[in-house]
């Protein structure tokens, strides 16, 4: 397949048909709505389900039913939308169902407004609903990784049976970029344990649940899920270092942010300051070990963010006072300049 | 030496966990043969809902998924959609469907989604310690009504198999109730139908089946089968509100 | 090739957000690097409309123009006035000269002042302003020739509305070479 010049959330959606997606249950939210829309126009085509729930609460239970039942399905929406999911995510979590939440973030808290933010870095990663339990977290910087993170979604989500989210900013959403999908076949994993109805020739029935009354069985159920999320905390780490080999500040930042980062790496370089990027790709799981490894060759972090401090706590988790994070961040729509970025860096270099 | 009685398959052994008088098991019972008696057992998945009959997936002996309180038929939705062959039924009881879930319910309906509804009124949350429900009836005690609902302030009970009919997308809305044997058969028969009509593509359709909560009533059994006889049934009329089928 | 940081900007329906489409696509075609991103939400409701296009060899950066701008499409004098301070020194300005007025205050800038709607009316069609924009924008972007943007028409509207093609066309090509 050629370059298309494609918008964020339309690519998403054919990045989801093309990996494979059976149904996807959508509510419609800004700024998101190409999602569902191209959904509603191309999924039915290619053999899938689409529905337009009555809410997000309802999006994704029929995720959470679609999923239990052993299909490749996915959900989208926006941050106030992506707090009605929640209830259901822990469900899902629970239950150990593969599926795949896209989360397109503008600012908050409420209602916020309809503009890029990052102000929902807390609750991706820590989850809005109740229980012990993790969502892989996929946050792309543009277009093309957006499609190819929905995908790689879809497979992380099967192969571990835990729900996945993929979370861009709105930025990512609106933007038209150059892109090329991944149309490939994905392959499909084997899904015995799926409610599909054939319980009597199969010889045992699929129960889909996430209730253990007795104390025991609920702590063993806790620890199974622990030990999943070592595994991905081990092996699903995935991390950009840009110009870091040489650098004496350290940038961190994610999505559209990293890129603005990148603008203003190259003005400082110009002007002889080492500064270098590191750009988390998973969020959950966090790269704690490279923060930390790149603490012993900086003076200092700083973590650029679209919202008041959120990732900058996982950052400084990392570092764990080896050496001073600081922080800059803009909100509620309003989105940083390379200038702001430079300033702040320049601010803490001569402050030393 | 002839069988005259065996439990039907539908059910798994697992013991009830349900209180005794309790008519949940009976109208497990009902579903569970209306399944086996129609072929169903193989292609069926059911959806267990939250309340008392929240571990109705350890009884029904075919697939099941277990739905997050007032949601079942959103996840009814989802397996249908992904398996539009299957037999797919949500269990749920008055404060499931009638309070947290409404918007679900109406909804599933609206969409005119071909699924089974078994709809378990008994006019009280049961699980929780016998709550007000929006089905308790007016002046009855419950331990959030301790002096009787009182309806200027918590409203009058809502009528759900009236209010499902009035929804262009349900074919079929019936309420029955589980008080004697005559109406446990009535009630059988209209299980039957609803999952017919699914079979046959029919579209939705909802069972509303008057059922009783003794203990958190705090009655005797038997009281407990009179009252929805003459107490419940007298402010649920029971009937068929909804044929669309009979219709054409 | 240096970076091209582009803003279209007028009223909805000038078809801004179409221009830098094509452009966007133009850029694609010559294998650089390039994003478009669109106002969205209440300020399209208000009634303006505007895109960023960024252009470059090696990294687009942030997809979103806050100053430096090298090229401002303003339609309207309420486009001009928002993106104005924004506008690079030695920057470009095509400016809808029917409905802007040139600002005296900035001549460090280069002003390309075309009637669009003069040229959409020779052109036989009133809606095609914007395409006349389009050949003002084509002939001051380096390393983009006439036939690029002559081409780029074809190549999105070919299917969908091929009457509307030539007369597009008509509209870029008179614009061009204004």
């Amino acid at each position: 397949m050629s370059k298309m010049l494609m918008k964020g959330n339309e690519a998403i959606a054919q990045a989801a048909i093309a990996a494979g997606c059976d149904a996807f249950f959508g509510y419609p939210i800004t700024p998101q709505n190409e999602i569902c829309e191209y959904m509603s126009k191309y999924l039915a085509k290619s053999g899938g389900a689409f529905v337009q729930a009555e809410s997000e609460l309802a999006a994704i239970n029929m995720v959470y039913g679609a999923a239990g039942a052993g299909a490749r399905t996915m959900t989208s929406s926006s941050s106030p939308g992506i707090a009605l999911k929640q209830e259901g995510i822990s469900y899902c979590a629970g239950a150990e169902l593969p599926c795949v939440i896209v989360a397109i973030s503008r600012g908050g808290p409420g209602l916020g407004g309809i503009l890029p933010a990052q102000g929902d870095y807390n609750q991706a990663t820590r989850g809005g609903g109740n229980g012990d339990y993790k969502v892989v977290v996929l946050a792309p910087n543009g277009v093309q990784e957006a499609t190819e993170m929905v995908r790689d979604a879809f497979l992380l989500s099967e192969k571990y049976r835990n729900p996945v989210m993929v979370m861009a900013d709105g930025v990512i959403g609106q933007m038209m970029e150059p892109v090329e999908i991944n149309t490939d076949p994905l392959p499909k994993f084997e899904k015995p344990w799926a409610a599909t109805g054939e319980s009597q020739s199969r010889g045992t029935r699929n129960v889909i649940n996430s209730l253990f009354l007795n104390p025991v069985d609920l702590e063993n159920h806790n620890i199974a899920l622990r030990k999943k999320y070592d595994m991905i905390e081990e092996n699903e780490v995935q991390v950009d270092l840009y110009m870091m080999e040489d650098a004496d500040v350290a940038l961190v930042a994610y999505g559209t942010p990293s890129r603005i980062v990148k603008s203003a790496i190259e003005e400082m370089r110009a002007e002889g300051i080492k500064v270098g990027l590191i750009r988390p790709k998973t969020l959950y799981p966090f790269p704690f070990k490279q923060i930390n490894a790149a603490a012993d060759k900086v003076k200092f972090l700083l973590t650029a963010e679209l919202s008041m401090g959120q990732m900058v706590h996982d950052v400084r988790l990392a570092v764990n006072g080896k050496v001073p994070v600081y922080f800059y961040g803009r909100a509620g729509g309003m989105i940083f300049e390379p200038k702001e970025i430079s300033d702040a860096v320049k601010s803490h270099l001569g402050g030393e | 030496m002839a069988v005259i009685f065996q439990k039907t398959k539908g059910l798994t052994d697992t013991p009830f966990t349900y209180c005794p008088g309790c008519t949940h098991g009976i109208i497990h019972r009902l579903v569970a043969e209306c399944l086996e008696e129609l072929d169903l057992l193989d292609r069926t998945i059911a959806i267990a809902s939250v309340g008392c009959s929240v571990m109705s997936y350890e009884f029904f002996n075919c697939d099941a998924i277990q739905a997050a309180h007032g949601r079942a038929p959103a996840v009814a939705t989802g397996v249908k959609r992904v398996h539009p062959d299957k037999i797919v039924f949500t269990y749920q009881g008055d404060g499931d469907l009638a309070s947290i879930g409404t918007g679900e319910i109406v909804q599933a309906a609206h969409r005119g989604d071909n699924i089974t509804v078994i709809f378990v009124n008994n006019a009280i949350y049961g699980m929780t310690g016998g709550q007000m429900a929006p089905t308790t009836l007016p002046g009855q005690i419950t331990t959030t009504s301790p002096y009787g609902r009182d309806v200027t302030k918590q409203g009058e009970p809502i009528r759900m198999a009236e209010l499902m009919a009035q929804i262009p997308g349900a074919a079929y809305i019936e309420r029955v109730m589980t008080a004697d044997p005559v109406s446990v058969r009535k009630a059988k028969r209209a299980i039957k139908k609803a999952f017919e009509i699914q079979k046959n593509g029919g579209g939705f359709s909802m069972i509303e089946i008057l059922s009783s909560c003794n203990i958190g009533w705090g009655l005797s059994p038997v009281d407990a089968l009179k009252y929805i006889k003459e107490d419940m049934a007298a402010y649920f009329p029971l009937g068929v509100f909804k044929d669309k089928g009979a219709a054409q | 090739m240096k970076k091209v940081k582009m803003v279209c900007a007028g009223f909805g329906g000038q078809g801004v957000l179409s221009v830098g489409q094509l452009i966007a696509m133009m850029a694609m075609n010559k294998n650089y690097l390039v994003s478009w991103m669109p106002s969205y939400g209440p300020e399209m409701r208000g009634g303006t409309a505007n895109c960023h296009v960024v252009i470059d060899e090696h990294d687009v950066g942030s997809p979103i123009i806050s100053d430096g701008i090298t090229h401002l499409l303003a339609m309207n004098q309420p486009a001009l006035k928002k993106f104005l301070p924004r506008v690079a020194p030695g920057g470009v300005i095509v400016a809808n000269a029917s409905m802007v007025k040139k600002d005296e205050s900035r001549p460090d800038i280069q002003w390309v002042m075309v009637d669009f709607y003069q040229i959409a009316v020779e052109s036989g069609n009133q809606r095609t302003q914007n395409m006349a924009a389009l050949g003002s924008l084509v002939r001051q972007l380096e390393g983009f020739s006439e036939s690029d943007g002559f081409n780029i028409i074809k190549e999105k509207f070919g299917d969908k509305n091929p009457e509307m093609v030539e007369v597009n066309q008509k509209a870029y090509t008179l614009a061009y070479h204004n």
